[in-house]
Parts: structure tokens; sequence; C-alpha cells
């Protein structure tokens, strides 16, 4: 995702200049994703290099708003019409670090296992009181990013529970088979190769 | 008092082994574990870490083999049969994934139940149990009988009981079973919502998104505490990332 699309849908919403797109931004992802002022004014200069905005005269307070133009209503949307997909995102760190620790001599697995988990499990209680905290009704569009983030780490978490299921039934100490081996290699040492490659 | 501070709950380096000699099993091997008001303490732990032993050890449902376990400063070991069961029905509330209300009393004399038995009047006992119920967002439905309650509101009737008068330490065993996770979530807010206001708890549960809810939440394995989340900070540090 695009801090590009972001901006747009705020100025569907009426023209802004880029303070207030700032702030509008923050407050609608909870402050869960701090733009700086830097990052928005670079991505309003693309969106008007692409046609998608274009600037207004400044006020007599030296701001300049921007407004959506008719492209840039198209591009927005595609945006909200497109699924993301999953291969756009980028590539999971935990899952090839667990891949290498499997295979990596000397790493005690359960260890990074149990310290993953116990570090999300803190995130996750984390979240979970800024969502306590926050039950008014013009909360729900942070309560819904927090919700987003706090089943992520809940599916990181059961992911780390099953890891430590399979590391007992499947390798009781015993060390793992070469990843050269094709058809041997579990899945995730696979990824964790082609990562290598990259 | 021989309690920790103002410890609600303390284990003391708690064992508890089913069996001897080659063939014992040992469910807990030397747990400590102190939970003070205000605080709730979630436990996780694979299948057969002993999650459950602890559970009913904290509540006087088991007795360890080595260790002591202590409410409020009352060792529970010191008590005969008789303490120790006025103890658990005037302190300790439980809740667990079976509900175990009784399906011949309504909803408010299942919450009732317990005050009843510890001797309060009718009349009081009656009033305590409607205020639970209120407290659990079921001011209207208590004379309905179980069989007449949806899902999500036997476990309501099952938190007011065990929320109902002043207990101060509340023992969870997987509470949110099989709700959706909406009425799930709702069970939670009023679990913690008590601990808000002063009571202590111990939330046993495989779920990371219950367990989010905990001031704190250990991890056991085999038996052994094996490690623990750091504390939070207050909402406003968390907002201003500054405990990091």
């Amino acid at each position: 995702m695009s801090i590009r699309h972001g901006l747009l849908a705020l100025l569907e919403r009426g023209q802004m200049y880029g303070y207030q797109l700032r702030a509008a931004f923050e407050e609608s992802t909870g402050s869960t994703w701090p733009l700086n002022i830097g990052q928005v004014y670079t991505t309003l200069s693309r969106l008007e290099r692409d046609g998608l905005v274009r600037p207004l005269p400044e006020s007599e307070a030296g701001q300049r708003p921007y407004e959506i133009t008719d492209a840039g209503r198209a591009d927005l949307a595609l945006w909200f019409a497109t699924p993301i997909s999953r291969t756009d995102r980028p590539r999971d760190e935990l899952a090839i670090k667990l891949a290498l620790a499997l295979t990596t001599p000397g790493v005690d697995v359960r260890s990074v296992v149990q310290a993953q988990r116990s570090a999300t499990m803190r995130a996750l209680q984390e979240l979970t009181r800024l969502k306590y905290g926050s039950d008014r009704p013009e909360d729900l569009p942070w309560r819904l990013v927090l919700d987003s983030m706090v089943f992520q780490a809940e599916a990181e978490v059961r992911w780390l529970d099953h890891c430590e299921t399979s590391l007992v039934r499947h390798r009781p100490g015993v060390p793992p088979p070469p990843p050269s081996r094709p058809g041997d290699a579990p899945d995730a040492a696979r990824w964790a190769d082609e990562e290598a490659r990259r | 008092m021989s309690g920790s501070d103002d410890a609600v709950l303390e284990l003391r380096a708690v064992q508890r082994t089913h069996g001897a000699g080659p063939a014992a099993v040992h469910a807990l091997r030397g747990v400590s574990l102190v939970v003070r008001p205000g605080e709730l303490v979630a436990v996780m732990g694979p299948s057969g870490s002993g999650k459950s032993t602890l559970l009913a050890l904290a509540g006087g449902l088991d007795r360890p083999t080595d260790g002591e376990v202590l409410i409020e400063g009352q060792p529970l070991g010191a008590l005969d049969r008789r303490g120790l069961a006025q103890l658990r029905r005037r302190r300790i509330g439980y809740i667990f994934q079976q509900l175990n209300l009784l399906g011949s009393l309504s909803a408010a004399e299942n919450v009732a139940l317990p005050l009843e038995l510890d001797g309060a009047g009718g009349r009081r006992a009656r009033a305590l149990a409607m205020a639970a119920l209120t407290e659990v967002g079921l001011p209207t439905l208590g004379d309905r009988f179980p069989d007449q309650l949806s899902g999500g509101q036997q476990q309501r009737v099952a938190i007011a009981r065990a929320l109902v008068g002043e207990r101060r330490l509340v023992l969870a065993d997987e509470p949110t079973g099989a709700l959706d996770s909406q009425t799930g979530e709702a069970v939670l807010h009023l679990l913690r919502r008590r601990i808000d206001g002063g009571a202590a708890g111990v939330l046993v549960t495989h779920e990371a998104r219950h367990a989010g809810w905990a001031d704190r939440v250990v991890f056991l394995r085999d038996g052994v505490l094996v490690d623990t989340t750091a504390p939070l900070g207050s909402v406003e540090q968390l907002l201003s990332g500054s405990d990091r």
C-alpha cells in the first residue's frame, strides 16, 4: 500500500494542505502509521506529476491546498476495488529466520520460537490495551486497524505454537537433513534457500 | 499474614505430582507466581504443560504435593475442608468452559446460589445477584432459565456467578469456550473491568488474542514457568512509544 492511496482517499473528502493531510492520515490509522511531513509532500508531488491531484492557489497563510482530479478518483476507485495480493507484501523475515535456525548448527530453535512468542505476545497485549481504551464510536476506524494488527499477531503466535509442536514431534534433537536434497527439505527451508539466492 | 505484601494469590515453589516412583507424572515442578490486585495474569502453554493444574491449585480445588498456595496471605494448606470450602465460596470466582449452570434454577438463582450456600439471606443474595447480572449486561433476564438463554447469555450468567459479591480472585479456564469472536471479546471485557476494579485474575488460555487482555503473560512448559512478558506501560506511554 501506498501512502498515495491514503492521501487520495483523504482528498476525496475535500481539499486539504500538507499538514492537514498528515493529521487526517494519522487520525484514521490511530497513529499506528506515523507519517512525516516530508513523505506527505513527496507523495503529493508524485501524485501531481501523475495528474491524480492538482494544487490550488496558496492561502493567505501560505498554505497550498490540493484537490483530487477525475483521474485521481478513478485510481482510488480501482484501489478500493482491487484485493491486496499477498505476493505484493514483503517476505516474512520471521519464517525465514526460523527456517534458517532449523538448519544452522548450534541454534536452539525452541529458544528462538519462545523469544519471538514472548515479544509478539507483548505486542498483542499493547494492542489490546490500546483497543480497550478506545470505545467511542468515532474511534471505529482506528479500532479496525488495531484489530487487524491483533489478528496478525495472533496468527503469528499460533504459527509459533504450531512450529513448536512440529519440533517436538519431528525433530527431537535430530540434525536436519541437508536442504540440497530435493523433496527432503521442509517448505520453509526451501523458501529460505530461495531467499538466500536473491 | 504471611503472604508477600499485598498479593491476592501467591504460589510458592508449588509442585504437583500424580503417582509415585518411576511412573510419577510431574504436572507442576516448582512454580512460583504472585498476582496482585488490579492484575490479570494469563497462563499459556501447550496441552499437558500444567495450565489447568496450576488453576486448580490456585483455586484450592487441588492440593500441591509440595510448596504453598496463599490467598490474601492465608496459606490454603492450613485450612481444613470446611475452611477451604468457605474461602472458595467467599473469595474466589471460577469461570470454566463448562458453565455448570443448574437447569432447574433461574439465572438469578444460579448467581445467588454461592451466596446462599454461604448463609446470605434470600433477599440480600437476590439483590447481589441482580447487581452482578446487571454488571454483565443482563439486567432483565434474571428470571429466565438457562435453556431460555443463548450460549453467550449463559456464559454471562456464569460470569455473573463468578463475580457476585466481593470476590477478590477470579480464575478463568478458556472462559470464552465456543463463543463467537465478538461475544468472546465481551466476556474478556467484563473480566478486565472487574480486575481494573481491584480484583486479581488468572486466565488460562491457548488463544493469544485472549491472553492479550492480560497485564502479564506467563508461559508454562512441562510443568515449569519458562518465560514471562515484560510489564506494560500506561496507554499514554504506549501511544507515545516512550516505553520502548
